[in-house]
């Protein structure tokens, strides 16, 4: 009896286990689905287009790993920087890419998403196929998204890639322009960065 | 004699940049090599004259070209595709899809007799695999050919050495339609006819990009820069013949990111 009622309790408390873990990993496609879902609705709302605004960049800090892709964007010049110098453009690439992110998706009226699919590439990294819905004005759009799941619990987007073009690749070819451009002076960038926030 | 000149100049800067590839690899799987803009200044003034030339002519006719109703651009896509599938069905032979050349065969076919010229595209509603249009420039890449360095055309706008040859091919009797068009002036025909069917394309193309190209230069810092990525990932992508993301997408650069 007693060892029926400790099985039992083992059992339960295996349960509570599993399920504590169900509800902390996200599954990456989920994610993206429950994400645009979010967008979508500010999108649709009545807000003005600064309240939308707003909203959209909690959206994409709480989503969106701006650390991971403004190192990413750095290409091999995140090697040579002091560290002192690598605050400094995290702080910028946010305010950039925030700026950037929300005025982007602003223009908007209601997207409409339409998650398709997943392919895990490994451990840190999950493909996630989705289109956006064709309406008259345009066709159909395939959207694959790069999941960072490292951290099975706060998945992040890192990368969006439309009809196979990287968002995150021309980034960074574009910074690396900017830089060349100035005889390899990453400050260049910096103040392009800063401008483009004010 | 101009024409030699050119193609001549073209294959040299190729040639310096010529890599195809002996170890089985598929080039596109390897890390994205630096962008080869020889001829950078050049290319940005260009590049300048084009936007110009946008302002006053492409993008107002292509904003006035979008307020027509729905049915009539989609009858003009279809028509300059089912042109451009002249230019398809070749390379998709000299890639070795020979599969793919039947059914852009049966599509060209059926399109131009019942679909009217091409109006309609009555060969989708037949159950043929979507229309994906292929040229010189991606046959020669994929054989191996390297794109050599980025240019930017007055007028037509960004290219590679490669893909300018592979333009040549339409005019030195790669192109049906060039042919009989512009070649060799038939009763049917004639020179205008070609060169407006272009014309049309550049248009559609802006009509059908205008948000998202105004969008991308309201957000570049380096606008010029942009495009050029833009552009040579997308031909990556169609040499590539892949929509499978994961095919061609490098992930060597994001694995040393990490922030968790």
């Amino acid at each position: 009896m007693l060892s029926k009622k400790f099985l039992s309790l083992i059992t339960l408390i295996l349960i509570n286990i599993l399920n504590i873990n169900i509800s902390y990993s996200i599954e990456p496609d989920i994610f993206v689905q429950s994400t645009v879902n979010r967008a979508s609705t500010v999108l649709s709302s009545d807000s003005t287009k600064q309240e939308k605004i707003d909203k959209l960049k909690k959206i994409a800090t709480e989503t969106v790993d701006i650390n991971g892709i403004g190192l990413y964007t750095l290409g091999s010049y995140r090697k040579n920087i002091s560290e002192d110098e690598k605050k400094e453009y995290t702080l910028l690439f946010r305010n950039y890419f925030l700026k950037s992110f929300a005025s982007r998706l602003a223009e908007y009226s209601n997207p409409e998403i339409e998650v398709k699919s997943k392919k895990k590439l490994n451990e840190n990294y999950t493909m996630v196929s989705s289109v956006l819905i064709s309406t008259e004005q345009r066709p159909e759009v395939k959207i694959d998204w790069r999941i960072y799941t490292k951290n099975k619990e706060n998945p992040l987007i890192r990368d969006l890639i439309i009809e196979g073009l990287s968002l995150a690749r021309t980034q960074k070819e574009e910074f690396s322009s900017i830089i060349q451009n100035n005889d390899g002076d990453i400050r260049a960038l910096f103040s392009s960065l800063e401008d483009f926030a004010k | 004699m101009k024409k030699i000149l050119i193609i001549s100049l073209l294959s040299l800067m190729l040639a310096t940049n010529a890599n195809a590839d002996t170890d089985g690899e598929n080039s596109l799987s390897k890390k994205p090599e630096d962008v080869k803009d020889c001829f950078e200044k050049i290319n940005r003034a260009t590049f300048k004259f084009n936007m110009a030339l946008d302002d006053v002519i492409f993008e107002p006719v292509s904003k006035a070209y979008r307020t027509l109703p729905s049915p009539i651009r989609m009858g003009t896509s279809n028509v300059l595709d089912n042109i451009s599938n002249l230019v398809t069905i070749p390379n998709n032979i000299l890639q070795g899809q020979f599969k793919k050349a039947g059914e852009n065969t049966a599509r060209l076919v059926v399109n131009s007799t019942i679909g009217l010229l091409g109006l309609f595209d009555v060969a989708e509603h037949m159950g043929l695999t979507e229309y994906e249009k292929e040229d010189y420039g991606q046959s020669l890449g994929a054989i191996g050919i390297a794109e050599g360095c980025y240019l930017v055309i007055p007028v037509l706008g960004p290219s590679t050495a490669r893909d300018t040859i592979g333009s040549f091919a339409n005019m030195l009797g790669g192109d049906p339609w060039y042919n009989i068009t512009a070649k060799k002036d038939t009763h049917h025909f004639s020179e205008v006819d070609y060169w407006g069917s272009r014309g049309f394309q550049g248009v559609n193309f802006r009509a059908k990009n205008i948000d998202s190209l105004e969008n991308l230069e309201k957000n570049s810092m380096d606008f010029y820069a942009s495009i050029r990525s833009l552009y040579l990932q997308d031909r990556q992508r169609k040499i590539s013949n892949s929509n499978k993301t994961t095919e061609t997408q490098n992930d060597s650069d994001w694995e040393e990111v990490e922030t968790q």
